[in-house]
C-alpha cells in the first residue's frame, strides 16, 4: 500500500488474505467473542432482574391469594328478644347496645347441643369470629323487624379456624403445637360434613378499616387515607412544580443564582424521605399546629418530597419543545405568556403529566416520612376527610407485617398485591400518556 | 377568570386550617410502646364498636418516644394516653411537670414474658440467667478464674455450660430502641450478672461500672440485631435451627408449631408460669393517662372502664387471647380502684 498500488483480490488470496493471516484471525475471534460476552452480560443482567421480580411476585401472590377468601360458618340465628335484652324494637339505643354476641353463642349451642363445661363452651364460641355479633347488629339496626325471627346466616369464622381450613395450620400436628384444639377440629369436621362451613369471597377485606382480628381487618381505611394524601399532594405539587419549571426554563436568566437553584433542586430529589418527615413534624405540626396523623400533613410532606421529581420532569418536557415553536409564536405577535400558555405548555404537558404520575407513584409507596407525623397508627374508622386521622396503604402493610396473628401473613401479602396493582396502573398510565400524546421533533 | 378563583379557594383552604385544628378532638389519641400496642388496639377496637365514641387512634412509637410526646404538654394536640413496657422514670415525671402535665394516672395492665426461643427442629434448651449473661454480655468474668473481666471469649453454648449443646452462640434479638431489649437486658442479663459476687459488690462501690458490665450486650456478631419485627425473628429461627431468638410471649403463643421457648432457671415460659410470677424474665406493662384531658376529650373514662373490665384484662378476658398475662386478683382490684378514684401517680423514692 505504501507505493500507492491497490492490492487486487488475486494478490490478497495469494498472500493468504488479511483475514487469513493467523494473527488477524486470532484477533478477530477475540473481538467477536468479546462482543458476544458483552451482549451476554446485558442479557444476564436483564434475566436476573426479571427473575427477581418474578420471584417477588410469585412469593407475594402465593402467600396472599388465599386472603381473598374467608371461611364462613352457617348458623341458624334467632333474634330472641330475651337473649338480646330488647323489649321494644323501636328503641334504637337498646338495639345498638343489645347482646348480639349472646345470640351467636346461643346459635352455636344449638348447632352443638352436647357441648358442656365452661372451657369447652369457650372453645366452641372461639370458632366463630368475635366480629360475628357486629354482623348481626348491622342487620338488626337496618331492619328492626327482624326481632323475634330466625334466619340462616353465613358468619365469619375465627382466624385460627380460617388458617386451619386453608392448610396454614396442619391438622396432623400434635395438639400442643397448634392453636386449634382436637375438639375444635372435630367440630369443624362435623360442620364440613353437614356443609355448614365454606370459603367465600372476602368482601370484608375491601370494605372494612383496620382491625386486630384478621378476619375483620380490611384495607378500605388505608386506601381512603392514601387517596386523601395523594389528592393533597397532587393539588399542591403539580401547580407549584409546573410554575417553577416554567419560570426556570422560560424566564429565569442564566446566572449563578439559577445554577445554585438547579443544583439544589437536584439535591432535594436525593434527600432521604425521612428528612422530609422530620421537617413536616417541626414545621406543620409543631409550628403551625396542624393535627397529627392527618392526610393533610401527610400530603404536605409528600409534596415536598415529590416537588423536585416533578420539577425536573417538567423542565425536561419544556426543553424538548423546539425553539422554532417559540420563535414562530413570538414572530406572529404573541406575548410571552401567550406563547407559553397557548403553544409550549400544551406540547410539554404529556411529559409533565408523566413526571407527575411517576412522582405520585413514588409518594404512594412512601412510609418513612409518615412515621414522624403520626400516620403509622392503628386507625379503625375509615377517614371522612383530609383532617381526620388516617393511615396509608404501605403503612398498613408495615403494621400487619408486625402483627403476631398468623392470618395477618396472607393479609399482608394481599395488601401488597393491591398496592402493586395501583402502582402498575399508575405507571402504565404514564407509559400510555407518553405513547399517545408525546410528540417527537 | 377561573384561575383567580382557584387561587382564592386554595388560599381560603390554607387559612381555614388552623381554626379547624384548634377545634375539639372527638377521639382519644394514644401513643407509646410497641409491646403494649397489640393489647391497646384490641381494647380500642372493642371500645369503638360497642360505644357511641370513636375508636381511639393508637400510634406505636416505643415507650420512650411515647412518654416524650405525652410529656410535651396539656392540650388537644398532645396525646391523652401513653403506653409503656416499663415504668415511667423520675426524669420523665419531672419533664412532664415542667410542661404542665402534673396529674398523671398510672395503670398497670398485666405482664409480658420475654422468651428465648429456638426452632422446633432443635432440642428445647435449659439454661440459667447466668448462662445467658455469659453468652451475651460484652465483658464476662475471666473463665480461668479470678475477679477480672475479659472480653467475652465464649463462642459455643457448650463452653458456657457443659449441659448445653455444642452449637455456635447465635441470638437474634431486638435493637436498643426497643423496650423488649431494655427489659431483656435488665431482667435476664442483670439477673445473671448478679450471680457473680464481685460484680454484685460493684453495685455499691461503682454503680456506673456495674451497669456497664451487666447491661452491655456483646457486639462481635453473636447477638444479631434483628429489627423490631418479631415475626421476622420467628421466620429466621425456622430457617436456622441453631439460632435462638428473643421476643415477647405473644409471638411464642401464636407460633407454638414453629418455635419453642427455652426453660430459664428451671421454669418453662408458659402462660401459667408467667402469670404466677415464676418465670424470671417477665415485666409489667403500663399505660399513663393525662388527667387534665379527662372530660375534655370524650370517652377517656369509658375507655378506662373498658380496659379495666374483667372481660378485657381478667384471667379469661379477650386480652389473654392475645397473649397478655393477667395480674393477680388483688392487683387488678387495686388498679381498678385507682382508675375509679383517679389516683395521682406517686413514684416511690427510688
Amino acid at each position: 500500500m505504501t507505493d500507492g498500488k491497490l492490492i487486487t483480490g488475486a494478490e490478497l488470496a495469494a498472500s493468504g488474505s488479511w483475514h487469513g493471516s493467523p494473527q488477524t484471525q486470532r484477533r478477530l475471534r477475540k473481538r467477536q467473542a468479546a462482543e458476544k460476552r458483552f451482549r451476554a452480560y446485558g442479557l444476564v443482567a436483564i434475566l436476573m432482574g426479571v427473575s427477581f421480580v418474578a420471584l417477588l411476585f410469585f412469593d407475594i401472590v402465593a402467600k396472599g391469594w388465599t386472603a381473598f377468601m374467608q371461611t364462613h360458618i352457617q348458623l341458624e340465628v334467632t333474634y330472641d328478644p330475651e337473649v338480646l335484652g330488647i323489649a321494644d324494637s323501636g328503641d334504637t339505643q337498646a338495639l345498638s347496645r343489645a347482646n348480639y354476641t349472646g345470640m351467636v353463642k346461643a346459635a352455636m349451642r344449638k348447632t352443638f347441643p352436647n357441648v358442656s363445661g365452661r372451657r369447652a363452651k369457650r372453645a366452641l364460641y372461639g370458632t366463630v369470629s368475635s366480629g360475628a355479633g357486629f354482623v348481626l347488629r348491622e342487620r338488626m339496626m337496618a331492619n328492626p323487624d327482624l326481632l323475634g325471627s330466625t334466619e340462616k346466616l353465613w358468619l365469619p369464622a375465627d382466624d385460627d379456624i380460617d388458617m386451619l381450613l386453608k392448610g396454614h395450620i396442619r391438622r396432623d400436628a400434635p395438639e400442643s403445637d397448634r392453636r386449634v384444639s382436637d375438639q375444635q377440629i372435630a367440630w369443624v369436621e362435623q360442620l364440613e360434613q353437614s356443609g355448614q362451613i365454606r370459603k367465600q369471597f372476602n368482601t370484608t377485606f375491601f370494605t372494612a378499616g383496620d382491625s386486630r382480628e384478621p378476619e375483620l381487618a380490611g384495607i378500605r381505611g388505608a386506601t381512603t387515607g392514601s387517596f386523601y394524601t395523594l389528592l393533597v399532594t397532587l393539588i399542591l405539587s403539580f401547580p407549584l412544580a409546573v410554575a417553577a419549571a416554567i419560570y426556570l426554563e422560560e424566564f429565569a436568566p442564566k446566572n449563578r443564582w439559577t445554577d445554585i437553584i438547579e443544583v439544589n433542586i437536584n439535591n432535594l430529589a436525593a434527600v432521604p424521605s425521612i428528612v422530609f418527615g422530620l421537617l413536616g413534624l417541626a414545621v406543620f405540626i409543631n409550628f403551625f399546629g396542624l393535627p397529627r396523623s392527618a392526610p393533610l400533613v401527610g400530603g404536605l410532606v409528600l409534596t415536598l418530597m415529590t416537588l423536585p421529581t416533578i420539577i425536573i420532569a417538567s423542565r425536561a418536557a419544556l426543553k424538548s419543545v423546539p425553539p422554532s415553536i417559540r420563535e414562530a409564536a413570538l414572530g406572529m405577535g404573541a406575548s410571552k405568556t401567550q406563547m407559553i400558555t397557548h403553544h409550549v405548555l400544551p406540547l410539554a404537558m404529556p411529559g409533565m403529566l408523566t413526571g407527575t404520575i411517576i412522582g405520585m407513584a413514588q409518594a404512594l409507596g412512601e412510609t418513612a416520612p409518615l412515621l414522624m407525623i403520626g400516620m403509622v397508627a392503628f386507625i379503625v374508622d375509615v377517614p371522612g376527610g383530609p383532617l381526620e386521622p388516617a393511615t396509608v396503604l404501605p403503612v398498613q402493610i408495615f403494621l400487619w407485617a408486625d402483627s403476631p396473628e398468623r392470618a395477618f401473613v396472607e393479609r399482608t401479602s394481599a395488601a401488597i398485591m393491591v398496592l402493586l396493582g395501583f402502582l402498575i396502573l399508575m405507571n402504565a398510565l404514564a407509559v400510555v400518556l407518553r405513547r399517545r400524546f408525546e410528540r417527537r421533533w | 377568570m377561573r384561575k383567580p378563583l382557584i387561587a382564592a379557594a386554595l388560599a381560603g383552604a390554607v387559612l381555614s386550617v388552623p381554626t379547624v385544628a384548634q377545634a375539639a378532638r372527638d377521639y382519644i389519641s394514644i401513643v407509646g410502646s410497641s409491646t403494649v400496642y397489640p393489647f391497646a388496639t384490641v381494647v380500642a377496637e372493642q371500645f369503638g364498636k360497642t360505644t357511641r365514641f370513636k375508636t381511639p387512634k393508637i400510634e406505636s412509637t416505643g415507650s420512650g418516644g411515647g412518654l416524650k410526646l405525652f410529656c410535651q404538654g396539656v392540650g388537644i394536640k398532645h396525646p391523652d394516653i401513653t403506653n409503656a413496657s416499663r415504668r415511667i422514670k423520675k426524669s420523665e415525671v419531672d419533664k412532664c411537670a415542667k410542661n404542665g402535665v402534673t396529674e398523671i394516672l398510672e395503670v398497670k395492665i398485666g405482664y409480658d414474658g420475654i422468651v428465648v426461643a429456638n426452632s422446633k427442629k432443635g432440642p428445647q434448651l435449659k439454661m440459667t440467667r447466668k448462662d445467658l449473661f455469659l453468652a451475651l454480655a460484652k465483658e464476662v468474668p475471666d473463665p480461668k478464674g479470678g475477679e477480672q473481666l475479659v472480653e467475652n471469649p465464649y463462642k459455643r453454648w457448650k463452653q458456657v455450660n457443659a449441659s448445653l449443646p455444642d452449637v455456635k452462640i447465635e441470638v437474634l434479638g431486638p435493637p436498643p430502641t426497643s423496650g423488649t431489649r431494655d427489659a431483656f437486658v435488665e431482667l435476664a442479663l442483670e439477673g445473671g450478672c448478679k450471680k457473680f459476687g464481685f460484680i454484685k459488690a460493684m453495685k455499691k462501690s461503682d454503680k456506673k461500672g456495674y451497669k456497664t458490665v451487666c447491661h452491655t450486650i456483646r457486639e462481635d456478631g453473636a447477638y444479631v440485631e434483628a429489627g423490631e419485627n418479631d415475626n421476622l425473628i420467628v421466620q429466621k429461627l425456622e430457617a436456622n435451627p441453631n439460632a435462638l431468638g428473643v421476643f415477647g410471649f405473644s409471638f411464642l403463643d401464636q407460633n407454638t408449631d414453629k418455635v419453642q421457648g427455652s426453660v430459664v432457671d428451671n421454669v418453662a415460659p408458659t402462660f401459667d408460669n408467667i402469670a404466677d410470677g415464676l418465670y424470671p424474665i417477665s415485666r409489667p406493662l403500663y399505660f399513663y393517662v393525662k388527667k387534665a384531658h379527662i372530660g375534655n376529650v370524650p370517652g377517656i373514662k369509658e375507655f378506662l372502664a373498658e380496659f379495666a373490665s374483667e372481660k378485657a384484662w381478667g384471667p379469661d378476658g379477650y386480652l389473654t387471647d392475645k397473649g397478655l398475662i393477667p395480674m393477680p386478683d388483688a392487683e387488678r382490684k387495686k388498679f381498678l380502684a385507682d382508675i375509679k378514684k383517679l389516683t395521682n401517680l406517686k413514684l416511690a423514692s427510688n
